[in-house]
């Protein structure tokens, strides 16, 4: 195969500010819960209160008989699941004879007003007959547990067992071989605009239209054309602002299916505002998890063997669940060169929401529990842990034993851009007391090469539109969470055609306009859609070339694309963009082009069962030094500083890129220091903000952040993704930075003051008991 | 048939919404959130929680930043009240919303408002702030994209515009 031209961007390499950045700053920005409702009816939904049991009795009867009630559903009103994968659809909407954890969806009320939809709530009669219910993996793994799903034994939703290289043979000639039990909770994406819903059936044409938060537009289509029995030629789903997603919505999600429900039994209109608390209960994030990890290493820090066993607490439903325990084996790899890796991942089911795909989806928590032992090894061998990275690095272009492709690799210019702007050398033991530096790596995927739901379609596609107004269209189902994602089109169109970037608009995500996209998961917006939107403003580009040769009696060769397209060098002859396109447009009118992108089949990762999840064509790479101050008396930990670098191919805006990494870094300092959800018998113990702690700006370090551009041969200009890489690597360099600062190792996530003091006091003890010993 | 759900006391509120006055009936237990977004439509101001946790709803009554999802609307009579929308003026852009726009202190926007009513109302206490007053006027505005770091950027380069 041969590498795609790298494209230099020019337009944008200061970056810019994000094109729909107006109308968030001024408060026109609309989000679903902002869309005119005026009048629609109210949504609410009843919730399980126990969290396993049979339903015994449901009557609705009391609710559907009050005034002002347009609709009640419950699960009788659909009995199709929905899920993420073709083989794990083991979900409904609302409740069918059984709930399997509280807060689940049993029934949907609509009516006229907030006041009688909760007066509705209270008239339904719910009668459960409780079963045994499980919190923890081992207790739902347990022999004789009570099954969550009939066709799934041990309460296992998916076992994975790989071995690459001769593992035993690694351990054996390793200098060094440790063992280390981590464990992860489980956190949630915290997104600060809360779910919401607006559902409209006409019954008049049967058509139904929803604006939502989903990330993933055509995805829900399909899933509520699926439970509603409908036809999905009469359905719309738009994308309004969204306040923030980070896999929260990737899935279609209960609530969406439910309002379409009650919208198409009211045969109206139906807004479903989620509380946070609610928003909490519908979950899809980061599983507990517990990891084992043993280590094999050569005194010169070579690793030479890898054995890896997790288990993930996955919640009652399948949802993502088979992907991100292949994420978390998969991704053990592509990182460095390990000549033999073992991996064991469980998914379990237990009665708890159902996690899901999560910023650094399956990668950070192995991640943790990988740089955090290989700091540990290259103390013990007295190795630097810069030394230990440089000593493991790829060779890019390269293929992992598991078949993941590493076509650019920017680590080692990652690894010496942060020791260097954080004086690691100079610094690094010298501190004062209770001060201290740690470091780590991590990389993500540039979206999944082999795609879940393989239809045989492009990976991404993008229409362009041109008219007699001479500005560009661009039409991308890829929607934009926040992330840049329309601006990253816009740029790559403009540059494509070196026009201004003011002439271009972006129309994203709405299913009856914009052409089908896999959605804003797996960071795959930039490598596939970027690709796709350059490819259609050549396409583009052929056309007006053409017209404006034909016009300027040269030869297309010759003519210089842009706002005046010109003659080669040296000609004066120029004509105006509006010129062109009026030339353009003559005998043939509108212009409507199509740019596509495409995964070769040679990227979509082994063989083997499981072998296409963590396969992409660019993986970014990043490292970080997090600077930390630890105080022994109340075991408070504050981040001092960050430098992070990070990967990303090419900035194709740097402005953006800096925003991704800045808060993909905080982020999993959240994930480190505070963040974890808490259930007590099931029921949340956490779904507000300040129970669910994420740092407020007063706690949040100062980021450094650098931007390494490998050129990545196939990326759009080159670049790769930028919006998850860096989040994995800040949790271990966080706690590596504690064992810097103050000789305590910590096993477990987040570090809350509590568990340093825990971790203190135990030294103590130990050191007085080994004096005491020493005594005697 | 169960009768329908009582309907809430109303009294008649008269208060400065961006400069204008005007006048309302709103149920006497309405908080100025649901005043805002329903009666006078300014869906600029937000909610992101349920109750006084995240600062999204945060608007300007008589200059001070205030969480209107637990500010009874009636609390206003007589008051001045400000949100985001009231902010630009005359096509201008104020310092804050430029600044935000260029520095990318805002990435989903959700909570932009919020935090730039916070901003608006420290800068107009404090026209210089430092890092730390910054950080600690703006904390009771949590924001999950961008790690803070350009908003700081941002409210600083604001102080430094003069208009």
């Amino acid at each position: 195969m041969t590498a795609a031209p790298i494209v230099e961007g020019k337009l944008a390499r200061r970056g810019v500010p994000l094109i729909d950045g107006v109308e968030k700053v001024t408060g026109r920005a609309r989000y679903t819960a902002d869309l005119d409702h005026a009048d629609a009816l109210v949504g609410r939904i009843l919730r399980s209160p126990v969290s396993h049991g049979e339903i015994i009795r449901l009557d609705v009867s009391k609710a559907r008989a009050l005034a002002g009630v347009a609709a009640v559903v419950t699960g009788d009103d659909c009995p199709h699941t929905y899920g993420v994968l073709p083989i794990a659809m083991n979900e409904y909407p609302l409740a069918r004879g059984r709930v399997r954890y509280r807060g689940e969806p049993v029934a949907a009320v609509a009516a006229i007003d907030e006041e009688t939809a909760e007066r509705a709530l209270q008239l339904i009669e719910l009668e459960v007959k409780e079963l045994p219910a499980y919190y923890t993996s081992e207790t739902a793994r347990a022999p004789d547990a009570v099954l969550l799903h009939d066709d799934k034994p041990g309460n296992l939703e998916r076992d994975v067992h790989h071995q690459f290289g001769d593992v035993a043979q690694g351990f054996a000639s390793a200098d060094l071989v440790r063992e280390e039990l981590f464990s992860c909770a489980e956190i949630n994406h915290a997104q600060i605009e809360p779910h919401a819903s607006l559902s409209e059936f006409d019954p008049l044409t049967g058509r139904l239209t929803v604006q939502t938060v989903s990330q993933v537009g055509y995805y829900l289509h399909l899933m509520i054309a699926q439970c509603l029995e409908m036809d999905s030629s009469r359905i719309r789903v738009i994308k309004p602002f969204i306040g923030g997603g980070f896999g929260a919505r990737v899935e279609a999600l209960n609530f969406e299916i439910v309002t379409a429900l009650l919208a198409k039994a009211a045969a109206g209109k139906v807004m479903m505002q989620l509380s946070r608390e609610e928003t909490f209960i519908t979950h899809r994030a980061r599983p507990q998890t517990d990891i084992k990890l043993k280590l094999g290493m050569s005194k010169t820090g070579r690793i030479t063997a890898c054995e890896c066993h997790v288990v993930q607490r996955g919640g009652a439903y399948a949802g993502y669940g088979i992907i991100t325990i292949l994420y978390a084996g998969a991704l053990l790899q592509g990182l460095y060169d390990i000549p033999a890796v073992k991996y064991d991942g469980y998914r379990v089911y237990a009665n708890l929401p159902p996690c899901g795909a999560m910023r650094g989806h399956g990668s950070v928590d192995t991640r943790h529990a990988f740089e955090n032992l290989l700091d540990r090894m290259a103390r013990e061998l007295g190795l630097d842990p810069f030394a230990v990275r440089r000593a493991n690095l790829l060779q890019a272009p390269t293929r992992t034993m598991n078949d993941l492709v590493v076509n650019s690799y920017g680590l080692a210019e990652c690894l010496d851009r942060v020791e260097r702007a954080s004086g690691w050398r100079e610094r690094l033991g010298k501190l004062p007391p209770s001060k201290g530096l740690g470091m780590a790596c991590s990389h993500y995927v540039s979206g999944a090469a082999k795609p879940i739901h393989r239809t045989g379609e492009p990976h991404a596609l993008v229409n362009l539109r041109l008219d007699f107004d001479g500005g560009v269209t661009a039409l991308t189902g890829a929607a934009d969470i926040g992330q840049g994602s329309s601006t990253m089109v816009a740029i790559a169109v403009a540059e494509t055609l070196d026009i201004s970037l003011d002439r271009i608009r972006v129309i994203a995500a709405d299913t009856a306009i914009t052409p089908k996209d896999n959605g804003a998961y797996s960071s795959r917006i930039t490598f596939m859609v970027g690709n796709a939107a350059i490819d259609a403003a050549k396409n583009l580009k052929t056309i007006l070339v053409k017209a404006a040769a034909k016009k300027l009696e040269a030869s297309p060769e010759d003519i210089e694309c842009g706002e005046v397209f010109r003659v080669g060098k040296g000609d004066q002859s120029s004509l105006p963009f509006a010129d062109v396109v009026a030339a353009a447009l003559v005998d043939e009118g509108a212009i409507t082009v199509k740019g596509s992108f495409t995964c070769p089949p040679d990227f979509h990762g082994g063989k083997h069962r499981g072998g296409a999840v963590g396969s992409t064509m660019g993986f970014s790479y990043a490292a970080q030094v997090v600077e930390v101050s630890v105080d022994d008396a109340t075991g408070l930990i504050t981040v001092e500083k960050v430098w992070v670098a990070l990967d990303c191919g090419h900035a194709i805006n740097p402005l953006a890129v800096e925003g991704q990494i800045e808060g993909s870094v905080w982020m999993g300092m959240g994930q480190a220091m505070c963040e974890e959800t808490r259930y007590l018998e099931g029921l949340p113990a956490h779904a507000s903000f300040l129970e669910y702690r994420m740092p407020t700006m007063a706690e949040s370090p100062p980021i450094e952040v650098q931007i390494v551009e490998s050129h990545d041969p196939y990326g759009p200009f080159g670049a790769k993704e930028a919006s998850e890489g860096a989040l994995a690597g800040f949790p271990p360099a966080l706690v590596n930075a504690i064992a810097n600062a103050i000789g305590i190792d910590l096993n477990e996530l987040p570090v809350t003051p509590d568990r340093v003091v825990e971790a203190l006091i135990q030294r103590r003890r130990q050191a007085k008991l080994a004096k005491t010993k020493a005594a005697s | 048939m169960h009768a329908p759900a009582p309907q809430p006391k109303k009294r008649l509120l008269r208060l400065r919404l961006n400069g204008r006055w005007r006048e309302d009936a709103v149920a006497e237990k309405a908080l100025l959130v649901d005043y805002l977004r329903e009666v006078a439509h300014l869906t600029g101001v937000k909610t992101g929680c349920d109750g006084g946790e995240c600062g999204a709803c945060t608007v300007l009554v008589d200059g001070e930043a205030v969480p209107s999802c637990i500010t009874l609307a009636v609390r206003c009579e007589g008051r001045d009240v400000e949100t985001i929308e009231g902010l630009a003026t005359q096509g201008r852009l104020n310092r804050l919303q430029r600044a935000f726009h260029e520095k990318l202190g805002t990435q989903c926007g959700f909570c932009t408002p919020g935090m730039i009513m916070a901003a608006e109302a420290l800068l107009r206490r404090n026209p210089t702030p430092s890092d730390v007053e910054i950080r600690t006027a703006l904390s009771g505005n949590l924001c999950r994209c961008t790690g803070y770091v350009k908003i700081i950027e941002s409210v600083k380069a604001a102080a430094e515009t003069t208009s």
